[in-house]
């Protein structure tokens, strides 16, 4: 037995049906680890934002499948697990430029036409690791509702459970994508305030007073430093 | 699974609600400079004597760096130049981009801007396309838009912050490329958190003067990057992924010529030759300089410093890392990963086991981060936890008392949903939090456009060093690797048009091998190291070192 072993509460996994014992309190990725794999795929941020380690588990007690981040799940005895190295999914390409809904308001059918295939079966939001409402998006997208396709899925870390589950072979991920640019670019009302400022910076307004700060000793920086005021409240 | 925090822990918490009511909208006052070097002097890894090492060869010997890295700049490289064939160019193109990062797409999309065909681009990165640190940014980035700001104060906080050891004109062209970068951005169509009239919202950070940090949400790096990655698709750009560069090549005329790509898959190598070569590696978090965590991806591991410095690329400011000085303390699942410091701008405060506050919560990163560590090990205030970490409280619920029931739901999700996993409420309870590595602040050497001091080679984001000098302020890496990837791509792309290669060689590699043979250096370690070893002790122990074949 090895020291590990001896000093923490081991339990069993599964992994793609093979038997390892890891120590209670890993997460799936760092029991792996601990098991001897070493991630060329299925690992990116370890941190829950990157969507590099989705996992599909079942536990012994469960008839139903269940799906996480393999880096911000535990290990729990006796559950069987692989990890999904690739989503195949195609993505269409487009140009920003020409995907304004208020010259189209097909936009999204347009690119990814299977939406219409939506059974509502509300699959891929239970695939969802980051408990996305992703059939609601899926059909806000369908009624030409950008904005709230958008805010929706807002949280995707693109792993591609949704997708993987789907029936109806819809992308949700990238049609997501797309609602998300649209919005941004053409949707919610761009800043005046740095509109201005990137006029004052072209009109080279900054550029006398940046060569002066760039040029001064350093003493004189130092106290300019020291007696800035600072704004403390918003 | 963790279920909360346990009883012993809960009687802190207890202190800290019941001197909450008091401490809200109460100041600390900021550190005067003698009692910020004082607290950095005695508390801040940097500045202990111990943990670094001189190099004894290479563009910048002499200088100190962290002993982790050290090793790696002394080790030989991964291949025998005697194995390779150059001959057989694999990929010939104008722009090779090292790193699938932030910067790494920025320079790939400004490359194209600039008027190089994507054809003639190629991105080679060691994972996937967007694995990165710019991935896992939360917080936010900087740009002065702002009536009561200007690129002015944005360039006396950033250069103040990092103690004056940063390049001036690099923060120059940080300060005052911020704007149009925002600018870029909106026409991209990355969702900004904005107010009802259009304009940003934004929030102060550690050492700025304004409010001037952009975000959205919690997910601000996943929405800059989701966006790049997106847009570099559009634009066909080619990617190898799982395909990260192990050397760099040259060519008879000494300047840099491309890279010498491997298959992480199958261990094929392939030739890439190019005119211009952009390095966008990133930082070196996963080296674990002086046993601390990190917030840094799987990738982090300081690749294009060794590639770079091999090739003749001087490096500066390696001497400092920055600890973030929230990371998470519990549960031991997530130890280490980033608590942001947008949870300090929206008014949450750290506060002792005691429930006492004991620092600004809105230092300059290096200065709070020490502070903390002063208040666990010098001052013995900290929460220990099951696991014998230390750490102390950041008031999490205060920012609901100061905005209002569901602000920490609307603003941090990606935070509200981490500790959920784990059965902690962050609205209701507070956070418990130890400085854990976050940044490389220093890395190659670069001029104001983006080119290293070595022909041909170009470099932005992590892995170039300058623009923060010794400490970076919050929201300045997003904006680095935009400012500097785009200057790095465009100079990249000029740099093409004109540039004529010769015949490729790794006679560098054999140089740099020889120095260490000459210097008399033991080694038995091979760089760059490509990905951490996190396997368990017991199998390692037992591995063979056997190659199967069918």
């Amino acid at each position: 037995m090895s020291e590990d072993e001896e000093n923490r509460e081991m339990i069993e996994i599964f992994v793609m049906g093979k038997r390892y014992k890891v120590p209670k309190g890993l997460t799936i990725m760092t029991a792996l680890e601990y098991a001897g794999y070493k991630y060329v795929r299925g690992c990116g941020c370890r941190g829950g934002f990157c969507g590099a380690c989705a996992t599909i588990y079942r536990t012994e007690d469960e008839y139903k499948f269940k799906m996480d981040l393999a880096c911000q799940t535990a290990v729990q005895d006796g559950m069987f697990l692989v990890q999904l190295p690739f989503v195949p999914a195609v993505r269409e390409d487009f140009d920003i430029e020409e995907v304004d809904p208020k010259e189209n308001d097909n936009v999204m059918l347009d690119y990814y036409s299977e939406i219409a295939r939506c059974v509502s079966c509300n699959t891929c939001t239970k695939a969802c690791p980051q408990d996305i409402e992703a059939m609601d998006y899926v059909q806000a997208a369908l009624r030409g509702d950008v904005e709230r396709c958008a805010d929706l899925s807002f949280d995707c870390i693109q792993c591609g459970l949704c997708s993987i589950r789907c029936p109806a072979d819809i992308k949700h991920y990238h049609l997501a994508q797309l609602a998300r640019r649209i919005t941004g670019r053409y949707i919610h009302e761009h800043s005046d305030e740095l509109e201005k400022r990137v006029q004052e910076i072209k009109n080279g307004e900054y550029d006398d007073k940046m060569k002066e700060m760039v040029e001064m000793e350093m003493e004189e920086l130092k106290k300019l430093y020291e007696e800035r005021d600072i704004r403390e409240e918003g | 699974m963790t279920d909360g925090y346990p009883d012993y822990m809960q009687e802190s918490i207890k202190k800290v609600k019941e001197t909450r009511e008091e401490r809200m909208g109460k100041t600390y006052d900021r550190m005067t400079p003698s009692e910020g070097q004082e607290v950095l002097n005695n508390f801040h890894p940097d500045y202990k004597k111990e943990g670094k090492e001189e190099l004894k060869i290479g563009p910048s010997k002499g200088r100190k760096v962290p002993t982790e890295l050290a090793k790696l700049l002394r080790a030989r490289s991964l291949i025998d130049p005697s194995e390779i064939d150059l001959t057989q160019v694999d990929h010939d193109v104008d722009v090779l981009i090292i790193g699938g990062g932030g910067a790494g797409t920025v320079a790939a999309l400004w490359s194209v801007y600039e008027g190089i065909d994507p054809e003639n681009i190629l991105i080679s990165t060691k994972l996937r396309h967007g694995d990165s640190n710019s991935m896992m940014a939360q917080g936010g980035i900087q740009a002065a838009d702002k009536d009561d700001d200007s690129p002015i104060k944005h360039y006396l906080d950033a250069i103040g912050g990092g103690h004056f050891t940063n390049v001036p004109e690099l923060v120059k062209a940080l300060t005052i490329d911020g704007p149009k970068v925002l600018k870029w951005h909106e026409e991209l169509g990355i969702m900004y958190d904005r107010e009802e009239d259009g304009n940003f919202v934004e929030l102060p950070g550690g050492g700025t003067s304004r409010y001037r940090l952009h975000s959205s949400g919690d997910y601000t790096g996943m929405e800059l990057m989701r966006v790049l990655r997106d847009e570099a698709d559009n634009l066909d750009i080619p990617v190898l992924e799982f395909t990260p560069a192990v050397e760099l090549l040259k060519d008879d005329k000494g300047q840099v010529a491309g890279a010498l790509l491997m298959n992480l898959e199958t261990n094929e190598y392939y030739v890439v030759r190019a005119k211009s070569t952009v390095m966008a590696t990133g930082g070196f978090g996963r080296l674990h300089v002086q046993a601390f965590p990190t917030t840094n991806h799987y990738g982090a591991t300081g690749d294009g410093l060794i590639m770079g410095y091999r090739a003749g690329v001087p490096i500066r400011d390696l001497d400092s890392v920055q600890y973030h000085p929230t990371g998470a303390a519990f549960p031991d699942q997530i130890v280490g990963l980033l608590v942001t410091e947008k949870v300090r701008s929206l008014g949450a405060q750290p506060v002792n086991m005691d429930g006492e506050l004991f620092v600004n919560p809105l230092e300059p990163r290096d200065i709070e981060a020490a502070a903390i560590i002063r208040e666990c090990r010098g001052r013995e205030n900290g929460v220990t936890t099951p696991t014998g970490m230390q750490g102390v409280w950041l008031d999490s619920p205060l920012i609901e008392m100061k905005s209002g029931e569901g602000t920490i739901e609307d603003t941090l999700p990606a935070m509200v949903r981490q500790y959920e996993r784990f059965g902690i409420d962050i609205t209701k309870e507070p956070i418990l939090v130890y400085p854990t590595l976050h940044y490389q602040n220093g890395g190659l050497i670069i001029n104001e456009d983006g080119s290293t001091p070595v022909k041909g080679l170009f470099a932005g984001g992590e892995v170039e060093g300058g623009v923060h000098g010794k400490n970076r302020l919050m929201g300045n890496s997003l904006l680095d690797y935009n400012v500097f990837g785009r200057r790095a791509g465009m100079t990249a792309a000029k740099h093409a048009k004109k540039a004529s290669i010769g015949k490729l060689t790794l006679d560098h590699v054999n140089d740099y091998n020889q120095q260490i043979e000459d210097a008399g250096i033991k080694t038995d370690k091979k760089s760059p190291l490509l990905l951490p070893e996190y396997r368990g002790k017991k199998v390692l122990e037992r591995h063979l070192d056997v190659e199967v074949t069918l």
